[in-house]
């Protein structure tokens, strides 16, 4: 009993002292609370899919912020990973009959293999012709695939996979938390020694050769983890539509991520996880003026960038939090003096 | 077969030069990375398309309307949307690619997704041994030497190229000897548009006109001017033509080779790549690649 209480009393001193003083965190745990309980409110299957294709999609753009936004390696090519992943999946699952806990994993790991082969050839380039060069290999290979249609199913793709789950709950459930924790990993690896790094090759890539740090093994690192990722959110995708078809590959899926993940905030991981979670139900809503939907989407890309180039969502951090400029810890803007050092704030 | 080949290559690879010089100006002087550069190629095809098919004037006309108001639709985009963001290298890619979506669904809405074709400048071919060539194709390919010698003149004989050429290569001492930077990056878009447009027109005759036409010449855009070397001309050029023929050889001599001929133009750029990384006549800048 005793010690029920010691529990109870230090996880109510932390919700106290480290969620309530910062509004973020308080966003981040009511985001996550929602996300896991919304079952119990609708159950309506629409919602729910679209929750379970925002989740999908979510783990794809933070894994284009992990490589892109933390290296600077600019990847056009994103729907390469996404596209491998689900074609492995998908071919796994109906050749070798391996169920979806084995192939969705599996795409990953395919996938990290084609972030290898990609990464090599792409070393030795830089910015714009980094992201030129990229843009190519999913187009590479989307003519391969349009051109072997006895395995590869052509225009119409790899359909009749095995369903996530029996339900559409437990779908809901395996894409939500899979998402909440692959998101989770990526924002500890971006959080490590490695991430500082990876910040330093985006900054100074001279310099952090000159500190004798073999860049291109992080370079490469950072285009497997970045593949792996992807690749799983490519399985579940194939998985969850039971199809994996060529429009996983098409530029116009390579370009959707850049969006999503540059009008959330690149760097942050959590940026483009909230701009899925904006953008993509914000799709689903102007399905009721279906012609003007794309152009609608265009259009508050546009004017949102307008106002807020760094993106959506550090525009909105910055606004309700301010950094202390002696220890640099983040408070809440309405106080006035730094809630660790006491220092003023303005 | 061969003389099907030489046309289609030639063709192709003209089109391919003149988009890839004006993305690669605007890119030299501003460093905007125009994503939304085929999409103005697209505007100007329809643009013909409506002069002469709804309105019913003659084609001549309508390329002159299609070259004027594209060039002020893309000053006016770049005014509203572009230069305020210029600073943010991310911000301007995911404007542009947002620019280009916007215009494939405004055309999508005004003349639908029909697949719609514009009558030629002039009509009729002669043959060669068996092989229709269409005074069209023979007059797209003389309006595009005309355009490249236009440039060359433009960029190698005036004070605005002089201008444009000294911006690209270091923007912060063309400032400080007096250029207006941002005057000249808007002049650089007027003319990099201008050729997009002047692109549309010419081959508007010859292809069919859907909203969705950007895409693939946006693509093989990017591989030309990563080939070729960025913000070289001669590089644009010679890479143009070699993807151009790579395209037309593979789908004259390789059964499904419609489906392959752009993985194999794209596997001939990332090749050159692997052996030269600064393209075949670019020049490797320390802080650039």
């Amino acid at each position: 009993m005793g010690l029920l209480w010691f529990y109870i009393r230090k996880w109510y001193r932390v919700v106290k002292n480290e969620v309530l003083v910062l509004p973020s965190r308080v966003v981040l745990v009511l985001f996550v609370l929602t996300l896991l309980g919304l079952p119990l409110l609708t159950q309506d299957a629409y919602v729910l899919r679209i929750l379970i294709l925002t989740s999908i999609f979510a783990i794809l753009a933070a894994s284009w912020d992990l490589l892109s936004g933390y290296t600077g390696q600019m990847n056009f090519g994103h729907a390469l990973f996404f596209g491998v992943g689900a074609y492995t999946a998908a071919l796994l699952n109906l050749h070798v009959h391996i169920p979806p806990w084995g192939s969705i994993p599996l795409g990953g790991l395919a996938a990290v293999l084609a972030g290898l082969v990609i990464g090599i050839p792409c070393l030795r380039l830089r910015g714009t012709y980094l992201a030129l060069t990229t843009l190519a290999f999913p187009i590479i290979l989307l003519g391969i695939i349009f051109a072997l249609p006895g395995i590869t199913g052509g225009e119409l793709g790899v359909s009749g996979l095995a369903r996530l789950s029996n339900s559409r709950i437990m779908d809901y459930y395996i894409t939500v938390v899979l998402m909440l924790i692959l998101c989770s990993i990526m924002w500890k690896i971006t959080d490590s020694n490695t991430g500082i790094i990876f910040h330093a090759i985006r900054e100074d890539e001279l310099a952090v050769r000159a500190a004798g740090i073999n860049t291109t093994r992080y370079k490469l690192m950072a285009f497997s983890l970045s593949g792996f990722f992807a690749g799983v959110s490519g399985g579940l995708y194939a998985h969850f539509m039971r199809i994996a078809g060529p429009s996983t590959l098409e530029v116009s899926m390579s370009f959707t991520v850049v969006i999503w993940a540059i009008f959330g905030g690149i760097v942050t991981i959590y940026g483009p996880v909230g701009a899925v979670f904006i953008l993509f139900p914000l799709l689903e809503f102007f399905r009721f003026w279906p012609e003007y939907r794309t152009l609608m989407f265009a259009g508050v890309v546009l004017l949102i960038l307008l106002y807020m180039p760094e993106g959506l969502l550090p525009w909105i951090r910055d606004k309700i939090e301010v950094e202390c400029p002696r220890c640099k810890i983040r408070n809440i803007a309405t106080r006035k003096t730094c809630r660790i050092c006491t220092a003023s704030l303005d | 077969m061969i003389l099907d080949i030489v046309i289609t290559g030639l063709i192709s690879g003209s089109v391919y030069a003149l988009l890839a010089i004006g993305f690669s100006v605007i890119f030299g002087v501003a460093r905007i990375v125009n994503i939304a550069h085929t999409a103005f190629y697209m505007l100007a095809a329809y643009c013909i398309f409506f002069v002469t098919q709804k309105l019913g004037f003659h084609t001549l006309l309508g390329m002159l309307v299609a070259f004027v108001a594209v060039t002020l639709v893309g000053l006016l985009a770049y005014k509203l949307f572009i230069d305020p963001i210029r600073e943010h290298e991310g911000a301007v890619l995911i404007g542009t690619i947002a620019l280009a979506i916007a215009m494939q669904e405004f055309m999508l809405l005004w003349f639908t997704g029909d697949y719609v074709s514009v009558p030629s400048l002039i009509k009729g071919y002669f043959a060669v041994s068996g092989v229709k060539v269409f005074y069209q194709q023979l007059l797209t390919f003389g309006m595009v030497l005309i355009v490249l010698f236009a440039l060359w003149v433009l960029l190698m004989k005036t004070r605005l190229g002089l201008a444009i050429r000294a911006t690209a290569e270091d923007r912060e001492v063309a400032n400080l000897m007096g250029m207006n930077d941002s005057r000249v990056a808007m002049t650089a878009m007027g003319v990099s548009v201008g050729l997009a447009a002047i692109t549309g027109a010419v081959i508007a005759p010859l292809t069919i006109l859907t909203p969705f036409m950007w895409m693939h010449p946006l693509i093989m855009m990017m591989a030309v001017v990563v080939l070729g070397g960025m913000g070289s001309i001669k590089g644009s050029f010679a890479g143009a033509y070699i993807l151009g023929f790579a395209e037309s050889l593979v789908v004259f001599l390789i059964p499904q080779g419609a489906f392959l001929k752009g993985s194999v133009a794209l596997s001939i750029m990332i090749l050159v790549l692997l052996i030269r990384p600064e393209g075949l006549f670019g020049i490797s800048f320390e802080e650039e690649r």
